[in-house]
């Protein structure tokens, strides 16, 4: 019986290598070496609901009809009979109420997408804070950071293809930024919708950017991704025997393919455990779309949040400046622009580029393949969080009817009290952490020096009482002293031999001015010789 | 003595206790708190004079002793019939705790038969809104498909898509139409309490009232989806995606790369 | 050094040395062939749950009542699918993962990594070929270290990046619809357009708005348009509301635009467009549920707070000698949210009362 197996599984062996070279390939991946972290598999979840996205998906396309066609309702759901809407919500009240199982795929494909979008997030915070993006990988974060915004389209445009009303007051809002957009503004919003709002071909129009465009390139992104990462091989934590010329780990085939494998099946079960008891999207309650009426709770699915915090959070008018300007007879909506158009912009534009801008500060160091804990790069780790910070003030924003009437509070308060955060409180965060992280560095330098604390109480022959500290042990120190100590740049003198001011001068004096911020305050790390004039110190 | 009593105590026993006590507490509390008794009752002339004598010693000293109303202070009960007394008093609205555009709903003060009083008192002041009659807000006689697309245009923006409640400006807030009763669902429609606006008949229709009610009563019913998470929409789902979802999914990845032992 | 050093005589290292792969601690299973067998019985019977959950899955499929669509018996199939689907999951998921913990190989291993940068030779290879390629393309280098043939480059790149402009401009161009962005200057009503309920389409009659009445209101004869019901809706769609007439504050030549109080003004938002539909009876408030833009209806529907800066265009309306409520006309500006040309009628200069600040 074994030898059966054996035979059958080298003639397919043979079969392929002699059509395609497989081996090589096998050889080279078989065994490839994988560090062992969990914060390694939140890429992977990402991945894996993408993957629940697609099967659920596929299943929905056969039942969701993508068309605005009016019909009237005469399936089983006694609230919505007699009541006309169109193709695109009947379709998705049939695949819920008429479908056994239909609600359970529904479900299923919403969860997942929230899911999807939050594991991208955070697998990308796990990048910024452990410095993954650093050369090699400024690309892949690219690619990446493209994800992340197809992401946000793929969500978008899927919960705006039932054509319900909650779905429907979110494209009209879209609808009114794109307006706003200077001279092309109103022939933008007629492109999208086929003419006037709400037209009757945007739904067929985003079904095919949300079924086909939009997860083309995703699958195409997360390929080049995953190249990337097989080609410049994973991270990997500080720790004894890990370098940045080595990967330390345990190989793909079988330890990985059991593991990784395996844990699809469990982000898939969390996702079908959520689809089994948790209500999501319930359009029945929403209604068709229709452009007159709305709901107390109007906000879009959370990943979007913050631009619908964005736009409540903007006044419109400040300190008797009104917020729409009228230039030449034009109108110019700032309290659109600025929430809606500028501030994504700069927003995306800084997470997008900002490996170049810590590069400037640092220089090339060459590859990097060992992680930063992030308390050893206190500014970076400040910038993160700040920047999580304004994000997290807009989401809060985006919710004040919410927070208004759980909490019995007064909406118009938490909105101008968000508007002074928006600007105080991503600085104050950035100076807290800092000033945390390099606590924390101070803390490893004390471990180092003394150990820990062991509790036990010593009496000298003269009187003297000390606590007993157990050193660290090898492993514990290395962890707490192999960490990049990075002082600022130098620049190099303003004149050269002759008195000409050497090109690019300005230019190194930005980056040298840009290395200050970063690493002039910074803990370095324990050196031999301190820790040999510690222990004399008893 | 020690050996006795060490045989009798249990290491359960604090908790028993505590428990118990627990229960007792919790019984007396919804004994003695049972709702108030509701009696229909018929308008008698003698009603207006006791109804009368209650407002005088319960309502006179915002609304004055003719009900004419203070400024800044009470409203008028001229004409607001007893549709409004029924609501607002049986609502525990009114007595109000503290003067302001939002009366919260509490406990109420009287019981029925004594709203009925006042509301007999404060109709005979001038023609008003009548308290409907129990066929005009029987929600089995309704048709909540219509009453859904009556609430989605006129409700659902303040009371939120299945009357979940919602936000309005400054503090004040449309409450949850969760626990509300028919008569209740009805009256309010009718006389536009504080800041709701009037839905007379002419707006809304005596049947649009019911079809309405109807749809509300529908919506009491669990969600075809599972559990409802307040009903509130993609905020709470958002919330729960990650608390739930995304937790699950770090403790699972914990898990995995831990050593085994 | 430090001072203790040269006293001692002893140079320390720079910096600590790399302590190498921690040591590795044997698991049980490792150890113990019982726990081994333990582990393996775990991982059978994590699997063996799978088949259950699959099991219980189409059992409910099958089982339950198909036919019923109460939303009880709806609820029920979700969630017994759902808990026969996750468990199926869940069984196979930690089962391997399990197994992997426990049983499979879980010393470290290492793997040496080569730096990206490509061999100098590769790289002088690769520079080598591709100098040899622009030789053979006929454009190659000339002794002065320029390529020749500038008229070949000059015009093949013209060529490509004009070629996609045949294709792209007239089908992006299709997608617009009839590009009539001045559409959005007009709405269905005119002079004579009698105001009806919504949804319904009925009629409103001037003694139906009492004091404190809201009325959502759309035109007579939206509900029986044949084609583009929902795109005139969207721009027709009217609050009328009725106040004591002592609250309200005309605005000046707008003292016609209401009578006895009842006043009615669009609903779309002037900022990005949803229905304003909040009405708050006593402070008069108009509230946007979206971003929470406020308007005081008393005075004007000017913005008191939130995102929008202008004030909600004003339907003129009055009374028909059949008693209901008409609209004197269409809107003096375009009703929702701004865009570049706004204010601009064609053809002429901005209209002064639609700035309106």
């Amino acid at each position: 019986m074994g030898t059966k197996i054996d035979h059958a599984a080298a003639g397919t062996a043979n079969y392929l290598d002699e059509r395609t070279s497989i081996g090589g390939f096998v050889k080279f991946f078989a065994r490839k070496i994988f560090p062992d972290h969990w914060s390694f598999m939140l890429g992977e979840v990402a991945l894996y609901s993408f993957v629940v996205l697609l099967i659920s998906g596929v299943f929905l396309t056969a039942y969701f009809v993508p068309s605005m066609t009016p019909v009237t309702y005469d399936g089983s759901f006694a609230s919505m009979r007699g009541v006309e809407m169109s193709e695109a919500f009947r379709s998705t009240l049939q695949t819920s109420f008429d479908i056994p199982g239909g609600l359970l795929l529904r479900q299923i494909h919403h969860w997942a997408a929230l899911l999807f979008t939050a594991s991208i997030l955070v697998h990308m915070a796990r990048i910024f804070f452990t410095g993954a993006f650093r050369k090699p990988r400024e690309i892949n974060w690219l690619v990446g950071f493209t994800l992340m915004i197809m992401s946000l389209a793929a969500g978008f445009t899927g919960y705006s293809l039932p054509d319900d009303v909650l779905s429907g007051n979110g494209l009209r809002i879209i609808d009114g930024i794109l307006k706003s957009i200077p001279i092309i503004g109103a022939y933008i919003s007629f492109w999208l919708f086929g003419g006037e709002f709400p037209g009757e071909i945007l739904i067929p129009r985003m079904f095919t950017a949300h079924i086909l465009i939009v997860p083309g390139l995703i699958l195409g992104l997360i390929a080049l991704h995953l190249f990337l990462v097989f080609l410049h091989k994973h991270t990997q934590y500080p720790g004894g025997g890990r370098t940045h010329k080595n990967v330390v780990g345990l190989p793909l085939f079988p330890v990985y393919t059991a593991k990784a494998g395996g844990f699809f099946f469990v982000v898939f079960g969390v996702i079908a455990f959520m689809a089994a008891f948790f209500t999501i999207n319930p359009v029945w309650n929403y209604g068709p779309y229709d452009p007159s009426p709305v709901s107390a709770g109007t906000q879009p699915d959370w990943y979007i949040l913050f631009i619908d915090g964005a736009l409540r959070l903007m006044p419109g008018e400040l300190f008797g400046i009104p917020s729409e300007w009228f230039v030449g007879g034009y109108t110019i909506s700032w309290n659109l622009l600025v929430p809606g158009v500028i501030m994504p912009a700069l927003l995306f534009g800084f997470m997008a580029l900002y490996p170049w801008f810590e590069a400037w500060a640092t220089g090339d160091r060459g590859e990097k393949h060992v992680l930063d804990r992030p308390r050893n790069a206190p500014v970076r780790t400040g910038i993160g969080v700040g920047v999580i910070t304004f994000y997290l003030v807009m989401v809060l924003e985006s919710m004040n009817d919410i927070m208004a009437m759980l909490f019995q509070l007064s909406l118009n308060d938490i909105t101008l009290s968000l508007r002074v955060a928006i600007f105080v409180a991503p600085v104050v965060a950035f100076m807290v952490t800092k000033r945390l992280c390099l606590g924390l560095q101070r803390k490893d330098r004390e471990l180092v020096l003394h150990g820990n604390e062991t509790g036990r109480i010593v009496r000298h022959e003269n009187g003297e009482y000390i606590e007993v500290h157990k050193p660290l042990d090898e492993q514990a120190r290395w962890i707490r002293v192999s960490y990049d100590d990075i002082a600022p740049s130098v620049v190099a003198p303003q004149f050269n031999d002759r008195g000409v001011q050497r090109k690019g001068h300005k230019w190194d004096k930005f980056k040298h001015l840009l290395s200050r911020f970063y690493y002039e305050d910074r803990v370095s790390p324990v050196t031999p010789a301190e820790l040999e004039d510690a222990k004399h110190h008893h | 003595m020690k050996k006795l009593a060490t045989k009798r105590y249990h290491k359960a026993a604090p908790l028993m206790l505590v428990l118990l006590l627990l229960a007792a507490i919790t019984g007396v509390a919804a004994i003695t708190t049972s709702a108030p008794a509701t009696a229909a009752t018929q308008v008698t002339g003698n009603d207006v004079v006791e109804g009368q004598k209650l407002f005088a010693a319960n309502c006179a000293t915002c609304h004055g002793m003719k009900a004419q109303g203070q400024e800044d202070i009470a409203p008028s009960l001229v004409g607001v019939g007893a549709a409004s007394v029924d609501f607002q008093v049986g609502s525990g609205r009114m007595p109000m705790q503290m003067s302001g555009t939002q009366a919260r709903a509490k406990m109420p003060q009287f019981a029925q038969p004594q709203i009925d009083l006042l509301a007999a008192y404060v109709a005979s002041l001038g023609a008003g809104p009548m308290v409907p009659t129990a066929e005009q807000v029987d929600g089995s006689l309704g048709n909540a498909a219509n009453g859904m697309e009556l609430f989605r245009t006129n409700c659902a923006m303040c009371h939120g898509s299945v009357g979940g409640g919602g936000a309005l400006t400054q503090g004040k807030y449309a409450p949850s139409l969760g626990k509300t009763t028919p008569t209740h669902i009805y009256e309010a429609m009718l006389t536009g309490p504080q800041s709701m606006p009037v839905f007379n008949q002419d707006n809304i229709s005596s049947k649009g009232k019911r079809d309405i009610i109807s749809y509300l009563e529908e919506q009491r019913k669990p969600s075809p989806g599972g559990l409802k998470l307040g009903a509130i929409g993609p905020v709470a789902e958002g919330f729960w995606a990650w608390v739930v979802g995304i937790g699950l999914i770090i403790a699972s990845t914990v898990w995995v790369g831990a050593r085994s032992s | 050094m430090s001072q203790s050093d040269q006293r001692q005589g002893k140079a320390e290292p720079e910096s600590f040395e790399d302590p190498g792969l921690p040591y590795h601690r044997p698991r049980l299973a490792d150890k113990d062939p019982k726990a081994a067998k333990r582990a393996e019985r775990q991982v059978a019977a994590m699997f063996g749950i799978s088949i259950l959950g699959t099991i219980i899955a189409l059992w409910a499929y099958f089982g339950l009542d198909q036919s019923a669509t109460d939303t009880a018996s709806i609820m029920q199939m979700n969630t017994a699918i759902g808990i026969g689907v996750m468990l199926g999951l869940f069984g196979i998921g930690f089962g391997a993962i399990h197994w992997a913990k426990t049983l499979m190989r879980d010393h470290d291993m290492v793997e040496e990594r080569h730096e990206l940068r490509s061999s100098d030779e590769a790289r002088a290879g690769a520079i080598q070929n591709l100098k040899d390629g622009v030789e053979d393309s006929g454009i190659g280098a000339t002794p002065e270290g320029v390529g020749r043939r500038g008229l070949l480059k000059g015009s093949l790149i013209t060529a490509v990046l004009l070629a996609p402009l045949a294709l792209l401009v007239p089908q992006i161009g299709n997608m617009g619809g009839n590009w009539d962005v001045n559409a959005l200057r007009h709405t269905m009503w005119k002079k004579g357009t009698r105001l009806a309920r919504d949804p319904e389409g009925t009629l409103i009659k001037a003694s139906d708005v009492t004091i404190g009445s809201a009325f959502h209101v759309i035109p007579e004869g939206l509900n029986e348009l044949e084609h583009g019901k929902l795109e005139e809706k969207a721009k027709a769609i009217v609050l009328m509301v009725r106040l004591d007439p002592r609250d309200l504050n005309l605005q000046p030549g707008r003292e016609d635009w209401s009578f006895d109080g009842i006043i009615a003004f669009s609903k779309v938002c002037t900022h990005v467009g949803c229905p304003v539909a909040l009405y708050e009876q006593q402070t008069h408030h108009l509230l946007c549920p979206c971003h929470q833009s406020t308007f005081d209806v008393a005075n004007g529907a000017k913005v008191i707070f939130g995102p929008a800066r202008r004030p909600l265009p004003q339907l003129p309306i009055a009374v028909d000698d059949e008693g209901y409520i008409i609209a004197q006309s269409d809107f003096d500006e375009p009703v929702g949210p701004s865009y570049w040309d706004r204010l601009k009628t064609p053809g002429s200069s901005p209209s002064a009362e639609a700035v309106g600040n």
